[in-house]
């Protein structure tokens, strides 16, 4: 049966759908903490991250995905920080990085 | 008897040039081929980084032309350049010192993005209609409801290749910026977007003002081009884009697409030069004679160039070179004719 592939799968389609996220938590959380708007798309947090040094952990990919909605798997890829704060040192928009990770989670706890 | 300078264009920079040439004693012509003066800011409702009415700006140069009785020919359009004077469309000749080019530059025109619909979607709209709509007062679909999700596109007709536009126009970004704000307090609960591929804040205050774009006013920056617009059933319009750091596609319907409209090159530029003898960058506008004492000097003796004839550039830029441009055609004047 194994060897049966008909070449049809149901694949998730990859696009950010922004009509049919539901952008009420990213929106709280923007709410909560709107300096997370001003994020210029750096990299420097994920430059200095420990946790991305030796996972493929990227916050700032992760952060700005869930701004758009898009919460799958966020929660659990955040269990890989260990909120040593450095993302914080670096952020050129001065954004506390480190607490923006414990909002987001405590936002999501329950998606 | 006072020497006597033809401007080409009455734009802001002709204005400017014309008073400060007035108050070095020197006799300013305005050539305009436009019914009034003022050029394209005119036409703008606030300016960044500021948002001080256009009008405010605008309307004391214009009254200053006329107090100071500067001599102004509307209507007329220059076809011919040389030092000693210009030719008009009539066919007319007029004579002059010195001649300085400030005939600025042309809109972008968004008809030539098809993929973007504009002209063909209702609710597609360019960054200078929309400064038409909030000069009337009014910022509405086309059904007359109020636009709850708004898409904001940076770069229409700049950096693209495609149409041949491949220089920066330099003050749409701040536009965006600007514009989304006004969007955002006409709207408070609407989403904003700002689609862009680099966001260029070149001017005092505009880092600035990006920032509570973002922060204060909650926009929304994409990075990402959008390459293409489809219209639904409903008049809303459809996009699709990369959130390029996400790394995956986006798509989304809004009420309302605002294209940032860049700033080109004037067509007629090429013949200007072309019976001035200059030449041109290769963008299509004038090329200064060189980069950092030449600015505002061709490569002729005799013709000067003030404001966005030469590249992209804000009202404050264009204001404060023109000034620079008379001082440099008063120097001129007084080495050729008053040293002997
Ligand atoms: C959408 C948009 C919004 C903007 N908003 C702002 C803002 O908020 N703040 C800011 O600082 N800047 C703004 N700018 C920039 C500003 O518009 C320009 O800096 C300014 O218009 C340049 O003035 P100018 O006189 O050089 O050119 P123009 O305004 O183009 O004037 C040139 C004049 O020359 C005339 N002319 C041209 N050729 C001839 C000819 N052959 N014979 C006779 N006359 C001729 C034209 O009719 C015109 O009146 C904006 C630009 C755009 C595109
Ligand atoms: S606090 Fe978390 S996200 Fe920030 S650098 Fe440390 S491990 Fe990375
Ligand atoms: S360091 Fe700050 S500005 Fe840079 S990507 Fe991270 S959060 Fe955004
Ligand atoms: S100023 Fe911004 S929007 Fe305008 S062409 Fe340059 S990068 Fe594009």
């Amino acid at each position: 049966m194994r060897n049966l592939n008909f070449g049809y799968g149901i694949s998730r389609p990859r696009a950010i759908d922004m009509d049919n996220n539901d952008l009420r938590k990213s929106n709280a959380i923007i709410h909560e903490m709107p300096e997370l708007q001003a994020c210029i798309g750096c990299g420097s947090c994920t430059a200095s991250c420990t946790a991305g040094g030796i996972t493929d952990f990227n916050f700032r990919k992760l952060h700005t995905a869930v701004r758009r909605g898009e919460y799958r798997g966020a929660y659990e890829e955040l269990n890989k920080c260990m909120l040593c704060g450095k993302c914080r040192l670096v952020c050129p928009r001065g954004i506390n990085t480190r607490a923006m990770v414990m909002l987001i989670k405590r936002k999501l706890g329950d998606y | 008897m006072a020497k006597r300078v033809v401007i080409v264009g009455g734009g802001a920079a002709g204005m400017q040039t014309a008073l400060e040439l007035k108050s070095r004693g020197i006799e300013p012509v305005i050539v305009e081929r436009d019914i009034e003066l003022g050029g394209k800011a005119r036409g703008w409702h606030k300016l960044f980084p500021s948002f001080t009415p256009a009008g405010d700006i605008m309307r004391p140069l214009a009254d200053r032309i006329r107090a100071e009785r500067i001599r102004c020919f509307y209507g007329q359009e220059v076809t011919a350049i040389s030092s000693d004077g210009v030719m008009l469309r009539s066919g007319e000749r007029m004579p002059a010192d010195a001649v300085v080019i400030a005939t600025g530059f042309t809109l972008f025109d968004a008809h030539r993005k098809q993929e973007y619909g504009y002209g063909l979607y209702d609710n597609v709209i360019t960054s200078v209609d929309l400064e038409r709509m909030m000069n009337s007062g009014k910022v509405l679909l086309a059904d007359g409801s109020e636009p709850r999700r708004i898409a904001i596109l940076h770069c229409v007709g700049s950096r693209d290749e495609k149409v041949c536009q491949k220089h920066c126009s330099k003050v749409c970004c701040i536009t965006g910026v600007k514009q989304a704000i006004e969007l955002k307090e006409m709207f408070p609960t609407a989403d904003v977007f700002n689609f862009y591929m680099d966001i260029r804040m070149f001017g005092p205050g505009y880092e600035e003002l990006y920032r509570e774009a973002q922060q204060r006013y909650n926009v929304h920056f994409v990075r990402g081009r959008i390459s293409e617009a489809a219209e639904t059933i409903n008049k809303r319009i459809q996009i699709k884009a990369e959130d390029t750091l996400t790394g995956r596609p986006l798509k989304m319907t809004v009420d309302m697409l605002v294209l940032l409209v860049g700033m080109s090159a004037n067509y007629e530029n090429e013949a200007l030069a072309s019976t001035a003898g200059l030449s041109l960058a290769p963008n299509g506008y004038f090329k200064a004679n060189d980069s950092f004492l030449g600015v505002v000097r061709s490569e002729r003796e005799g013709i000067f160039f003030a404001g966005a004839a030469t590249a992209p550039k804000s009202l404050a830029d264009t204001l404060a070179e023109a000034a620079l441009t008379a001082s440099m055609v008063d120097e001129y004047l007084k080495n050729r004719y008053n040293e002997k």
